[in-house]
């Protein structure tokens, strides 16, 4: 290896102000892209979301009117965008769980977060320029989802249930998802940054999402509904409906998202408080 | 110029740093020496604010880190711990860096060049052999060209010519003015790279001074001597061809009074010499301690700081190998 000396390089230009927002995004943004895990997540994100909802669709389509199915037939009829976006983002947004926590995490695994905090010590703007990076990337690339999911989705069950994006609600449903998406990121990544290692933070990421929903469907009927409607996944997702559920939910489609993002502000608060506080 | 006055962090109840107060001026190598577990690396961790301080401040430039506005351009770090992703490249990896600074890209090439690693710079971080991997460091910090440079033991590991690198390199960028921490727990590895030494141990400070001075010192053994006839005593190991001090450093279970015994340090004769000298002379000796040097101090520290058992036996460098 060949080497010159520290002499013959020129100083960077010091003039100038502080670094200041930009630098950072360009920064963050360079982190999330330059390793596999994010391009290998957010493919499966795609390919899953997707899949399940092309195959959900097609399943429900071929069997319509088959034995059992009268009910489901019936809420397909009802709310079909909102059966259309639950067929394949229900499994997809678990790959968004996972991408939010290793966005912070693999930074405490590597050690990388040193370098982070050196480069950047004001600990907060490290982690707003990240969330702000996430969260466009998330955008983007979920609205696509919902709206192939959408697209997809309204294609196979044009024979039995036309749906179109004029529709009331309709449009509102699939940008929806996509906020909801977005949002699952950041929360998800709240709660890398609070517990710090990849696999305790995946778990109770999936966890808050996907088991306490079913853990509060077990309470007693009357306060068990109003648990169940404020929990971040029963809440958050009522935006991706462009009908209120059977039964209804205590909380409306806008309400709804409004808790969720509520959950995911309060994490992100708890989050930034402990990277303000806790040794790096 | 990096200013640490006194510095204190405990981990739980295990005190790391203790008190610890002193100066690094520019222009000069200044080594941070001391055994495995002394605190070495807390303390850059605590100067750098990655780690906050029960008490005590610790300012670069006049300036706690967390204040410094660009602080890459002011401080480069070396941390003894790994801090880049194995999935990411080499080049990437100072390139997120340099964003945060507003550096222009070609400053990645520069240092690319500068540590040797542009051709291996589109390479996962993670292929990098160990000192690769230190090169990589090196060159995070350079990267903004700061006049204050922290390195955690750069040496560890590397090959003799990686080793002859670094040393070259802390030299150079000394001479150019700038302010050079540098940790190492080896003394050899101090006396040819640093001017002035700090040396530390259980986190407090043992001993600060020029690094030729802490070698004469901990080459010169000396001798602690309490008698009432001191004047006759000095005279006769003068005569010897030794040297008598009056008086030397209080030790735990010095006598309250004097009882009309003086105390000397004697240097340039063992304590059985200067018993002898006493015997033939009939002079009274209330004491006679051979003191031990800093290098024989230093050792009781290492020793004592390897208190996990398995390196018991095992040499200093041996024990730090496994813990990385």
């Amino acid at each position: 290896m060949t080497t010159t000396s520290p002499a013959d390089v020129a100083p960077p230009p010091v003039a100038g102000p502080g670094p200041g927002f930009t630098g950072l995004f360009a920064s963050e943004w360079t982190k999330i892209r330059s390793v596999r895990s994010t391009a290998w997540t957010l493919i499966l994100f795609v390919v899953i979301t997707l899949g399940f909802t092309a195959l959900f669709t097609w399943l429900t389509v071929s069997n319509w009117n088959g034995p059992k199915a009268g009910p489901r037939d019936a809420r397909v009829v009802i709310d079909p965008v909102g059966f259309i976006l639950g067929a394949g983002l229900g499994l997809g947004q678990l790959t968004l769980c996972v991408l939010g926590v290793l966005v912070i995490t693999t930074e405490y695994s590597t050690g990388v977060i040193r370098a982070s905090l050196l480069a950047v010590p004001r600990r907060l703007w490290m982690l707003t320029a990240k969330c702000v990076v996430f969260a466009v990337l998330l955008l983007v690339i979920a609205e696509v989802v919902a709206f192939g999911s959408f697209f997809i989705g309204s294609a196979l069950l044009h024979s039995h249930v036309p749906v179109s994006l004029s529709d009331h609600n309709v449009t509102r449903a699939v940008l929806g998802a996509g906020l909801y998406l977005t949002v699952l990121g950041l929360f998800s990544l709240a709660i890398g940054g609070i517990i710090r290692h990849t696999a305790g933070a995946v778990t109770t990421a999936i966890g808050v999402v996907f088991v306490l929903p079913i853990l509060s469907g077990l309470l007693p009927s009357s306060w068990g509904a109003h648990v169940n409607g404020y929990l971040p996944e029963q809440a958050g997702t009522l935006i991706g409906q462009a009908v209120p559920p059977a039964g209804g939910n205590v909380l409306s489609a806008w309400e709804g998202f409004g808790v969720f993002c509520l959950w995911a502000a309060v994490l992100l608060a708890i989050a930034g408080y402990l990277l303000q506080k806790r040794d790096a | 110029m990096i200013e640490v006055r006194d510095l204190t962090k405990r981990y739980g109840d295990k005190v790391a740093v203790d008190h610890l107060s002193f100066t690094v001026e520019p222009g000069r190598v200044t080594g941070f020496l001391g055994p495995n577990g002394a605190g070495k690396s807390t303390t850059m961790r605590l100067i750098l604010g990655l780690d906050y301080p029960q008490s005590g401040t610790a300012t670069i430039n006049g300036q706690a880190y967390h204040d410094l506005a660009r602080p890459l351009a002011t401080v480069g770090a070396l941390l003894e711990a790994k801090s880049v992703h194995p999935g990411r490249s080499a080049r990437n990896h100072l390139l997120f860096l340099a964003q945060t600074q507003r550096l222009p890209r070609t400053r990645v090439d520069e240092v690319l060049d500068l540590v040797g690693l542009r051709e291996v710079a589109g390479q996962r971080a993670g292929s990098f052999s160990l000192g690769m991997g230190q090169r990589l460091g090196i060159a995070a910090a350079l990267l903004g060209n700061p006049q204050v440079l922290l390195l955690d033991e750069p040496v560890n590991g590397l090959d003799p010519e990686g080793v002859l690198w670094i040393r070259n390199l802390i030299k150079q960028l000394a001479s150019e003015g700038r302010t050079i921490l540098v940790s190492s727990h080896l003394m050899n590895e101090m006396a040819v790279t640093a001017d002035y030494l700090i040396v530390i141990g259980r986190g407090k400070l043992i001993t600060e001074s020029s690094t030729a001075d802490v070698i004469a010192r901990s080459t010169d053994q000396s001798v602690r001597v309490r008698t009432p006839d001191a004047a006759r005593l000095t005279q006769l190991i003068t005569e010897a061809g030794g040297k008598a001090a009056p008086g030397g450093p209080a030790r735990q279970g010095d006598p309250p009074g004097d009882n009309g015994a003086e105390l000397l340090t004697v240097t340039g004769l063992h304590a059985a010499q200067v018993g002898e000298i006493a015997a033939h002379a009939s002079i009274v000796l209330h004491e006679l301690t051979p003191v031990a040097s800093l290098e024989e101090a230093f050792m009781e520290l290492t020793s004592g700081s390897l208190e996990f058992g398995q390196h018991g036996t095992a040499s200093v460098s041996a024990a730090e190998g496994s813990t990385r």
